[in-house]
């Protein structure tokens, strides 16, 4: 019965995952690593995570209430990064930070803080962090299939001088070396994330933009609509991994 | 010299026994500059944390000098004896002189 079930979701999977067993983040990395992003006592993410549950108390100058006055505590956030991205009432496909920023410029009225800004990636970080270790439960079917699809499309695109598509390092070439790292499932269930390259904490389209220099494509601008479907099709590829955010990454 | 604060993460126990060996870890949020210097780049003047000082109820047990080796946010962790119920005050020290100060009660039971 229990290989029933396994093998189910296995099909399950098989209908968003072309090749292979995606594998969490965290098992791609070493195990000094994997207990820095466990331990809160010394993982600098968790500096930006003070500074958003700061901002999340914090009352813009519109006068428009604090995220906390229409939300209550940011505890309340529980499991909402692992729905996103989702389509929002308009139709538009929104991505946390997206959210966050329509939220700012709608209903507090106050300027958006812009993407990869200190301010919208604590803000992230802290509400990302309510969702560690829920299974990543993104919408695909309805309003979101179309963008699943066009995600899908741009991840099995070959692109760039190298004229590599996403699948053929992060499918056909998982758990092998590329340069000083291992090459994960290139799932986006750890960010925003504090990479030991940046020396900071960034967005998932910072770390897309690196992907495509890295294959010398064109670097999309941030919040780009073919990166943020790319991130539902990585999230549906992730589903029912567990929320890393805010996450150590080389 | 007047203290700014300074984003920083300083885990501790609360409460301690007398003699007992506690451990501290402090996490401080600096970019920690590099000087940049070379033919072709725009000079950039190095800016670190040069030293991490730590008083515990007016001694000095932690004096650490920081180099521009150390990559930013830079983290520390080391141990010190409880021996009386007071205050540690950690101070750290930027280059042009500013200082950044948090504190932390120790009750020693």
């Amino acid at each position: 019965m229990r290989h029933l079930v396994v093998l189910a979701a296995t099909l399950m999977l098989g209908a968003t995952a072309s090749a292979g067993e995606v594998r969490a983040p965290a098992s791609f990395l070493s195990p000094d690593l994997r207990a820095l992003q466990d331990d809160p006592s010394r993982h600098p993410g968790w500096l930006w995570v003070d500074g958003g549950e700061a901002l999340w108390r914090e009352a813009p100058r519109s006068g428009r209430p604090s995220c906390e006055g229409c939300h209550g505590p940011i505890d309340g956030m529980r499991g909402v990064a692992a729905r996103y991205p989702a389509v929002a009432s308009d139709g538009a496909l929104l991505n946390l930070e997206a959210r966050i920023e329509r939220c700012r410029t709608d209903n507090q009225q106050a300027p958006a803080f812009g993407y990869e800004s200190e301010a919208l990636l604590s803000l992230t970080a802290a509400i990302a962090l309510r969702s560690r270790g829920l299974p990543v439960a993104v919408e695909t079917e309805g309003a979101a299939a179309q963008h699943l699809a066009a995600g899908k499309r741009f991840y099995e695109t070959r692109q760039g001088q190298l004229n590599l598509s996403c699948g053929q390092c992060h499918d056909e070439n998982v758990g092998r070396r590329l340069r000083g790292d291992v090459i994960s499932s290139g799932v986006g269930t750890g960010f925003p994330a504090y990479r030991l390259e940046w020396n900071t904490l960034g967005s998932l389209h910072r770390r897309l933009r690196a992907c495509s220099l890295g294959v010398r494509a064109t670097q999309l601008p941030y919040g780009a609509y073919d990166y943020v479907a790319l991130e539902l099709y990585l999230a549906a590829r992730a589903r029912g991994l567990p929320v890393e955010s805010p996450g150590i990454r080389r | 010299m007047a203290s700014a604060s300074i984003p920083a993460r300083i885990t501790m126990p609360a409460e301690a026994r007398r003699g007992e060996i506690i451990e501290i870890r402090v996490l401080a949020r600096h970019a920690m500059d590099r000087a940049i210097d070379a033919p072709g780049l725009t000079p950039v003047p190095r800016k670190i944390i040069h030293t991490l000082r730590v008083t515990y109820d007016g001694a000095e047990i932690l004096h650490m000098d920081l180099s521009p080796g150390i990559a930013a946010n830079p983290y520390v962790a080391f141990t010190t004896v409880a021996t009386t119920t007071g205050e540690l005050v950690f101070e750290w020290l930027e280059d042009g002189g500013a200082v950044y100060e948090r504190r932390q009660m120790l009750t020693v039971t």
